[in-house]
Order: C-alpha cells, then sequence, then structure tokens
C-alpha cells in the first residue's frame, strides 16, 4: 500500500481487431488453452526471460506472466478471468506491474464472430492507468500528464 | 524557464529565481505556457507545481505504441500458431 498521496488516476479504452484465418473453436482454443496461449502471449524471445507463467483459465482463474528484459525491467502480468463463453467471449481484469510498482489495472474483453471462413477477433481494453512512476526523484517525471494524455489518445 | 521544467517539477518561485523575474512576471509567463497547453499545473496547498507537457505527450505517445504493438505483435504470432495447427492446411497433421 502506498503512504504517499498518489497524484489521480487516468483512464482510457481502445480496440484493436484482426480477421484470422481459422475457426472460432480454434481462436477461442488458443485463448484458453496453456499450449495454446504459452504461443502467442508472449515478449520476443531473446529479448526477455520467463519468471513465472501460471495459467488456470475458468471464471475467477488467475494467470500470471512475469519476466524480465534484456534491459533489466521486469514486467508483470496477473489476470483474474471474469466470463467465459466458449468459442465466443472472454472477460478479464489485469493488473500490470513495472519494476514491482502498479502501472494499470485493466479490463479486456475479447470477442470472437466467424466472419465467413475466417473469425474476427476483437480485444477491447478499459484501463485505469496509475502514477507508477510518479515517485520523487524518479527517473520518470510527470506520469500524470504523460498519462492524461495518454487517455486522451486512446479516446481518439 | 522550459529547459528548466525539462529537469523536473518546479514551483513558480523556482522558475521565477534563475531568470531574476519577479514572481509575477514568472506567474503570467507560465499562464501563457499553460494557456498554449505546454505545462501543466498542479496546486499544492499554497505552492503551484508546474511540469512540462510536450515531453509527456512524447511519452504517453509511446507507451500507447508500445502497448497497441505488444497487442499486434501478441496478434502476428497467434495468427502464425493458428497457421501452422490448422488441421485443414497442407502439411499439417490432423489431430
Amino acid at each position: 500500500m502506498r503512504t504517499d498521496t498518489p497524484t489521480p488516476a487516468s483512464f482510457g479504452n481502445f480496440t484493436i481487431s484482426r480477421l484470422l484465418q481459422a475457426s472460432p473453436a480454434r481462436v477461442f482454443a488458443a485463448w484458453a488453452t496453456q499450449e495454446g496461449k504459452q504461443r502467442w502471449f508472449k515478449a520476443l524471445s531473446g529479448e526477455w526471460e520467463q519468471i513465472e507463467r501460471r495459467f488456470d483459465f475458468r471464471i475467477g482463474g488467475q494467470e500470471r506472466l512475469a519476466g524480465k528484459w534484456k534491459n533489466g525491467m521486469v514486467t508483470d502480468f496477473t489476470a483474474t478471468y471474469h466470463d467465459i463463453v466458449p468459442n465466443e467471449r472472454v472477460i478479464y481484469a489485469y493488473d500490470l506491474l513495472v519494476d514491482g510498482k502498479k502501472i494499470s489495472v485493466s479490463l479486456a474483453t475479447v470477442e470472437i464472430r466467424a466472419e465467413g471462413n475466417a473469425t474476427r477477433m476483437t480485444v477491447t481494453e478499459q484501463g485505469a492507468f496509475l502514477d507508477g512512476y510518479e515517485d520523487k526523484g524518479s527517473r520518470e517525471r510527470g506520469t500524470t500528464a504523460q498519462m492524461d494524455a495518454l487517455a486522451a489518445s486512446l479516446e481518439d | 524557464m522550459l529547459a528548466t521544467l525539462a529537469q523536473g517539477e518546479r514551483n513558480i518561485g523556482e522558475l521565477a529565481a534563475p531568470h531574476a523575474m519577479s514572481f509575477n512576471a514568472a506567474s503570467k509567463h507560465v499562464r501563457v505556457l499553460e494557456q498554449a497547453g505546454l505545462v501543466r499545473r498542479r496546486i499544492e496547498g499554497r505552492s503551484h507545481v508546474l511540469r512540462l507537457e510536450p515531453q509527456a505527450m512524447a511519452a504517453a505517445e509511446r507507451w500507447l505504441d508500445q502497448q497497441r504493438s505488444a497487442w499486434e505483435q501478441n496478434f502476428d504470432r497467434l495468427a502464425d500458431y493458428l497457421a501452422e495447427t490448422d488441421p485443414d492446411a497442407p502439411g499439417n497433421e490432423s489431430p
């Protein structure tokens, strides 16, 4: 828990979408199975070393992916699954920590829809962006303004 | 003044000092910078703390780019993975 006064959170959301040449069931399986998800949900190999991966894909279950980057930065993703509809939808909330500091808490909604012979996958992320870099004397100053600007740009 | 702010947050007095400006003159200057969207003001008790905006904008854009590009890279890998494991594709084993 923080003892100094936090600066306010900022909020933003964005959506990205991709048409995938596979059935909705195969796209869903890439989210729902550990062997599927670890094939694509990761950092570039060589730039990142895994610290921990946990995967418990069920409503209320948790996923964690923590790793150390070449430059020493440690990123830590911890998610809780809130809604799972096979072959259609996955909703999870996640914390993102960088070097032990929480920088965002987000809700991610994954929607999977057949489109012709392919599958449209849409990820919408709604986040509260925090002031994790804002400690006095830290290398990153002005994070509140950054996050305000980020929120503004996310709303474009 | 912007160069000073590039080094970190300053209050109006601290911004005025190196330029031998009066507090009022510095305050007026800050207001112009603020209206131009170059600096952002935060009020802490009786002190107005200023910070530089353009740097922040660039950093926010970088952060957003990183977030989006991480997703795009994940999607690229997902598309590759789906192609590699396509049961109907020639050369791939049926499960």
